[in-house]
């Protein structure tokens, strides 16, 4: 059954379209790379996916019971974060925000999940140092765990290894696909990276304004369009 | 000590402590959330506009609080919607607001009752400005903002570090910045009798920013900042009681030599 379905989705700023045509569908465990140049929708498409933004026009229905505040969010970082007094397991524990419903304070349930999530993220050895103490690779891992804590069914990243060498980048690659494969968790991946998007991700969605393309990867691998876009370079 | 005990005597010392504690408690705390926010120019804004309302209202002759709350959540409520829009930038909007705000106080101080000592206690604060309806009202709305605070601790947390995330998950973060802005506004005027509208802001900011120089968890700042706050607070009207030095000024330089210290222990760390 699929978690996620769009159909004929699109949107606009004040009349104008950035984005339409979108058709796809993911089930659980899938692992989707959403790619395309700067202004292509991408981040459009993550507003609407989070409920943020209205559609001009389609639908976007999820399946499962998922609700679109249960969704594992890893935002691109602010300025703000960087040098942002919190401890590592305030972070994390802010992932049970959703779960407090009416409740004004986390119970000892949150906390066990913070606790899982950052061992989950190997992360529990830093969880009273400070989140602006640790290297680029921590955290981002920390909001990993933090996503985590947000959702049992599907996470949504918003271009997580910008600014991570390649070594920590390589770290959180596997670990968000293990996450995918162990947990059976849906991941949606925005990024900018085409050659690890078609190393980990089992579909792709290449968006410019309107859906270019949606299929496998293996697929994707073989399309002008993927030759195109990695400039004629080998995959 | 005598002396001491002889200050704690005095009514309006009692009045002015109590509310003094509660106050610098309040400001600490939001502090904390509008400096990382990036919202510290809001207090000192808040500030001016509080003067402009407090001015108008002894011209009318009507109760300083009663015109002043109001007048001022208002304006944070009409700050943050601006800040929030993107046709004029937050810190240009506060700028204009304050500043007009500051020339309605002094139009209206200069036609009726000239520059006196009630205006200038507006302006640099007093300790002996607290009626006791002041008292009253100001120990209730700050044990409000005391409460609220503790209330929505988790999700003021979560707007402060990550407002997308805490978006994405379900959160009104409109609402809770808009709960952080009357929360700051109420604080600004209740502080304001005190430290004086041109001093207030350091109240806010000056707690905060000491707790961060050392503190690594938001938690320990929040606390620490409290801490930082009251005590400053405390040195700051017992100093001014004793050299009989202005009560705001003498905070604010309390909070200085706080910061130095901080500052310090955080360099050498």
């Amino acid at each position: 059954m699929a978690i996620l379905q769009c159909e004929n989705l699109g949107f606009a700023y004040d009349g104008a379209t950035v984005l339409e045509g979108v058709n796809f569908s993911l089930n659980a465990g899938d692992y989707l790379c959403v790619v395309g140049e700067n202004g292509s929708g991408k981040s459009t498409l993550i507003k609407g996916l989070l409920g943020l933004k209205a559609p001009e026009k389609g639908t976007i229905r999820f399946g499962d019971g998922l609700k679109s505040t249960e969704i594992g969010y890893l935002p691109q970082q602010t300025q703000i974060q960087r040098d942002f007094p919190a401890s590592v397991r305030e972070v994390v524990l802010s992932g049970c925000l959703n779960s407090l419903g009416r409740r004004l304070h986390y119970n000892a349930e949150d906390r066990a999940r913070a606790d899982r999530n950052m061992e989950r993220m190997g992360i529990e050895e830093l969880r009273d140092r400070s989140y602006q103490e640790l290297s680029g690779g921590q955290q981002q891992r920390v909001l990993l765990a933090r996503a985590l804590c947000a959702t049992k069914k599907l996470l949504l990243l918003d271009e997580p290894v910008t600014g991570l060498d390649p070594i920590a980048t390589g770290e959180l690659y596997n670990l968000i696909k293990l996450v995918n494969l162990c947990d059976d968790i849906t991941v949606i991946m925005v990024s900018h990276d085409i050659h690890a998007a078609v190393r980990y991700a089992t579909h792709i969605l290449h968006l410019g304004h309107e859906q270019l393309f949606f299929g496998p990867s293996a697929a994707y691998r073989e399309s002008s369009l993927a030759r195109r876009f990695l400039g004629g370079g080998r995959i | 000590m005598n002396e001491i005990v002889r200050m704690l005597s005095y009514h309006f010392m009692q009045r002015a402590l109590l509310v003094g504690v509660l106050v610098s408690l309040c400001a600490a705390l939001l502090g904390v959330s509008l400096v990382l926010k990036r919202y510290s120019m809001i207090g000192d804004g808040l500030s001016h506009v509080g003067f402009g309302a407090l001015a108008v209202a002894s011209a009318l002759h009507l109760a300083p609080l009663a015109v002043a709350v109001p007048v001022v959540i208002l304006a944070a409520v009409l700050l943050l919607r601006l800040s929030e829009s993107k046709k004029i930038k937050g810190d240009a909007a506060i700028a204009l607001i304050s500043s007009s705000a500051l020339a309605i106080g002094v139009i209206s101080v200069s036609v009726t009752t000239g520059m006196n000592t009630e205006v200038s206690s507006y302006m640099f604060g007093s300790i002996l400005s607290l009626s006791r309806t002041d008292t009253v009202l100001s120990a209730i709305l700050s044990v409000c903002v005391l409460a609220l605070f503790l209330a929505f601790y988790p999700r003021l947390f979560a707007v402060t570090f990550d407002e997308s995330f805490a978006k994405a998950t379900g959160t009104r973060t409109e609402l809770y910045n808009m709960l952080l802005a009357v929360l700051t506004a109420v604080t600004v005027v209740l502080g304001m009798r005190m430290m004086g509208a041109l001093l207030i802001s350091s109240l806010i900011i000056f707690p905060a920013l000491s707790a961060m120089r050392v503190c690594k968890s938001f938690r320990a700042v929040a606390v620490t900042a409290a801490a930082v706050s009251v005590s400053c607070f405390l040195v700051g009207a017992v100093v001014s009681y004793f050299l009989e030095t202005p009560t705001g000024a003498s905070i604010v330089a309390a909070n200085l030599l706080a910061f130095a210290g901080f500052s310090l222990a955080g360099w050498k760390r």
